[in-house]
């Protein structure tokens, strides 16, 4: 039915000069004349139908997708912008910085709401609350918190089940963490005293969502604070081991954005990809498009969705920075 | 009599053009002003944004533990979005040293001071701004570059120029139609005077007394008086004519007299036949003189018109009665046609000479033992229609034989002095009507008098 052959090459970590990749695939139909680089943050199994559809409708365009984390995206992509067509990350902060710094194309007749896009450059296309993700076995019996009061409530009343079995992002490693914790920041004191509860607890700090899921479905934590609700509600198979559950006191909400390189070698195909992602993303067709859509509504979006905006710069101010990442360190870190 | 005056330029385009050119020129001034001064606001207005959220930075700057750290309020940057998603750009120094934000983005060397620079390949506005900071045993200069892009700007400067464009245009097209108006009115007064002289009879030198406006009164009071004038100078040289003429006719009437007299006594052929000749030229002068007169006097009764109810037929009766001797003389018949009493109110003596003198011309020009039509009618309009059986008159020439001292081609022969169907036009004016000349089908002239 369809006419692409998808490969995954197996990486050898020993090949030192080569990036390594999280994944690495390979989309291409029979007839694929030029290859799209894409550098990403979502997982394969969450693009691959997007992808499979747009090389399906275009079949002279083929399609390298290379899975990263958030913050290395940014520097990788930043050393070598010529060496990709598009980026698409969650960290919304780190690709307007791309765009404020004059690293993305302008897409001037793309039609795109102005609260999810930035300067006809940056795309959003999805809307993906953080979620706080339980386990359900640790919480047999025991009343599910709704909020993160709750949550810090659930956690003091039994310490002993819970320790060394939370977990979040490592916000020095993961740029999507570094929003959702400075987003959490700036909307609750909440988030620091939970932070303090993490860290007498002795939390496990991991790169990305993916990781903090599996470990979850494990049974090795009982507790992930600010995942990405969309990845654990993928994991359809294991998918009554846990719950998902959006503080419903700040449901801090991201949108996943895309942007073509300012150097990209394919500029053509590469806003052809966009235009593809933006008009599934409003296209009744879940399944090809898995990911959460835009929230139409743009009053809950101020609200809730972290705003496209310059201020998303704020913290990735290198002193603003690293009096953030040491005050989260002196909370989360407990020797 | 109409000559075509030499025309230099005209008022009306004159007005037109000063008064558009002006609108023109003003709306010209009135869209760079709006755009002068939106421009300002506008770059004002950013300024001010700027200036804000750069105080805003500076105020978050702090020294703990002899370290500089900066915590960035979240609004400075938050303040600087716009409609467009103009990019930001910021550095912070500590003295000479770079903190933060973008390093190719260099402090201006005064504080508190905008510019428009290019950074990045784009044009910014930046602001520079600086604060002492004073630590235990530290003092220590953070100076802070903040600057944003002007695509916002330069859209809202778009917007205003369209929207000032339309101002302008708009004060231009409501200024020319106003300037239309204004001209057309001014021109209109003109106008109007002109149709009032235009439509004046030809005898019509009384003055303007109708309003005109003050800038026309000198005009028209010049006009008036000239007409004045001329009136004035009209009826002296007509006074002078009546007065020859009148002194003319009674010697000639005693050299007439005498000429006959002398004629019974001469025997001698060629001498009788000079007499005859003397006999014929004075009678001639004296006719001459005569409508000479009677053309003064009309030319005089016809500008006081006094009318008073009068039987045309009773009138042209006695005409009539008073003609026929010398139409018999002629062997001429004349005949008067007439509805019962047509009754008429007009200037009996006028009227009596018009006739008299078409009868006289249709006594001159019809053959002997011919008849004369005279009708008198009322149907539409009153009438008193003189027709012959003469040769008619000289078709080519029907057209001018009304003017004064116009004789006919086929006048040669008669006496006269050209002044009959003057007279007979003149008073036909002075009441309204005209005079008609025409042929009748089966030969003979037709006067047409109406009333
Ligand atoms: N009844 C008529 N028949 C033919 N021609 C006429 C008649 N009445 C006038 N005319 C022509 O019109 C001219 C002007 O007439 P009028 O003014 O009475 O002057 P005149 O003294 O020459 O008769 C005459 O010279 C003549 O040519």
């Amino acid at each position: 039915m369809r006419n692409f052959v998808a490969l995954i090459l197996l990486l050898f970590p020993q090949i030192g000069i080569a990036q390594e990749w999280e994944d690495r695939q390979l989309f291409t139909a029979d007839t694929s004349t030029q290859m799209l680089r894409v550098i990403s943050s979502t997982d394969t199994v969450l693009f691959a139908p997007i992808i499979e559809h747009f090389v399906a409708e275009n079949p002279s365009i083929g399609v390298e997708y290379l899975v990263h984390g958030t913050s290395d995206i940014d520097q990788i992509f930043r050393t070598d912008p010529d060496g990709f067509d598009l980026v698409v990350s969650s960290a919304m902060d780190l690709q307007l910085k791309l765009v404020n710094d004059g690293l993305a194309l302008r897409l001037p007749d793309l039609v795109h709401p102005s609260w999810a896009q930035w300067r006809q450059s940056l795309f959003a296309f999805t809307s993906e609350p953080a979620a706080i993700v339980i386990n359900n076995d640790a919480f047999a019996g025991h009343k599910i918190p709704q909020t993160r009061q709750q949550l810090i409530e659930a956690l003091r009343e039994r310490p002993d089940a819970f320790r060394g079995r939370v977990g979040t992002y490592d916000i020095r490693k993961s740029g999507v963490g570094y929003l959702f914790a400075t987003q959490d920041a700036r909307a609750t004191e909440t988030y620091w005293r939970l932070m303090e509860v993490l860290g007498t607890l002795g939390v496990r700090l991991y790169c990305c969502s993916g990781a903090m899921i599996d470990d979850l479905t494990d049974g090795r934590i009982a507790v992930a604070y600010n995942v990405l609700g969309s990845y654990a509600e993928a994991r359809v198979e294991n998918r009554d081991k846990f719950q998902v559950i959006l503080p419903s006191d700040f449901p801090t909400t991201m949108m996943r954005t895309a942007m073509v390189s300012v150097h990209a070698p394919n500029p053509e195909p590469a806003a052809a990809f966009i235009r593809h992602l933006v008009a599934l993303q409003s296209a009744d067709n879940d399944e090809v498009f898995q990911l959460p859509r835009l929230n139409i509504q743009p009053n809950d979006i101020e609200r809730a969705t972290i705003a496209l905006e310059p201020a998303l710069m704020t913290f990735l101010d290198a002193l603003k920075r690293r009096r953030f990442v040491a005050e989260w360190e002196n909370a989360v870190i407990q020797e | 009599m109409t000559h075509s005056l030499p025309v230099s330029g005209s008022l009306r385009n004159r007005l037109v053009v000063i008064l558009i050119g002006g609108a023109a020129i003003l709306a010209f001034l009135l869209f760079f002003a709006v755009r002068n001064y939106a421009t300002q606001v506008a770059q004002q207005g950013q300024d001010n944004i700027l200036g804000a959220s750069v105080a805003s930075i500076l105020d978050a700057a702090t020294i703990r533990d002899g370290e500089v750290e900066i915590d960035i309020p979240y609004a400075s940057f938050s303040m600087l979005s716009t409609p467009f998603d103009d990019r930001v750009f910021y550095a912070i120094y500590q003295d000479e040293t770079f903190l933060s934000g973008y390093p190719g983005l260099a402090v201006a060397d005064r504080a508190d001071r905008f510019q428009t620079i290019t950074f990045r390949g784009e044009a910014v506005r930046m602001i520079t701004a600086e604060r002492i900071l004073i630590g235990i045993d530290q003092r220590t200069r953070i100076r802070v570059a903040l600057a944003q892009t002007q695509d916002a700007l330069s859209g809202t400067l778009e917007q205003i120029s369209r929207n000032a464009a339309i101002l302008g245009g708009g004060f231009f097209a409501l200024a020319a139609l106003l300037s239309y108006w204004a001209t057309s009115t001014t021109i209109g007064q003109l106008q109007r005077l002109t149709d009032s002289v235009t439509k004046r009879g030809p005898q019509d030198l009384s003055p303007f007394k109708k309003p005109v406006p003050a800038e026309m009164a000198p005009l028209v009071t010049s006009l008036n008086s000239l007409m004045g004038r001329l009136d004035q100078s009209l009826s002296q040289s007509e006074d002078f004519i009546a007065e020859a003429a009148h002194r003319v006719r009674t010697p000639l009437a005693t050299v007439r007299s005498y000429a006959e007299a002398t004629l019974q006594r001469v025997d001698k052929k060629e001498n009788r036949q000079a007499m005859r000749s003397m006999v014929r030229a004075i009678d001639e002068s004296s006719r001459a003189a005569g409508q000479l007169l009677d053309h003064a006097m009309i030319t005089f009764r016809a500008d006081h018109l006094e009318r008073e109810e009068i039987d045309l037929v009773d009138l042209v009766h006695d005409l009539v009665l008073r003609l026929t001797p010398i139409a018999e003389m002629k062997d001429l018949e004349l005949r008067l046609q007439s509805d019962a009493p047509v009754a008429y109110a007009g200037d009996p003596i006028l009227i009596q000479n018009a006739v008299r003198n078409l009868i006289d011309n249709a006594l001159k020009y019809a053959p002997s033992e011919s008849a004369v039509d005279i009708f008198v009618t009322a149907n539409t309009n009153t009438q008193i229609k003189i027709c012959d059986s003469g040769p008619g008159f000289p078709s080519e020439e029907v057209d001018t034989l009304t003017a004064r001292f116009k004789r006919g081609r086929n006048a040669e022969g008669t006496i006269g002095s050209g002044l009959g169907l003057t007279i007979a036009l003149d008073v036909a004016k002075a009441h309204g009507g005209d005079l008609v000349l025409s042929n009748r089908p089966e030969g003979g002239a037709c006067a047409t008098l109406s009333l």
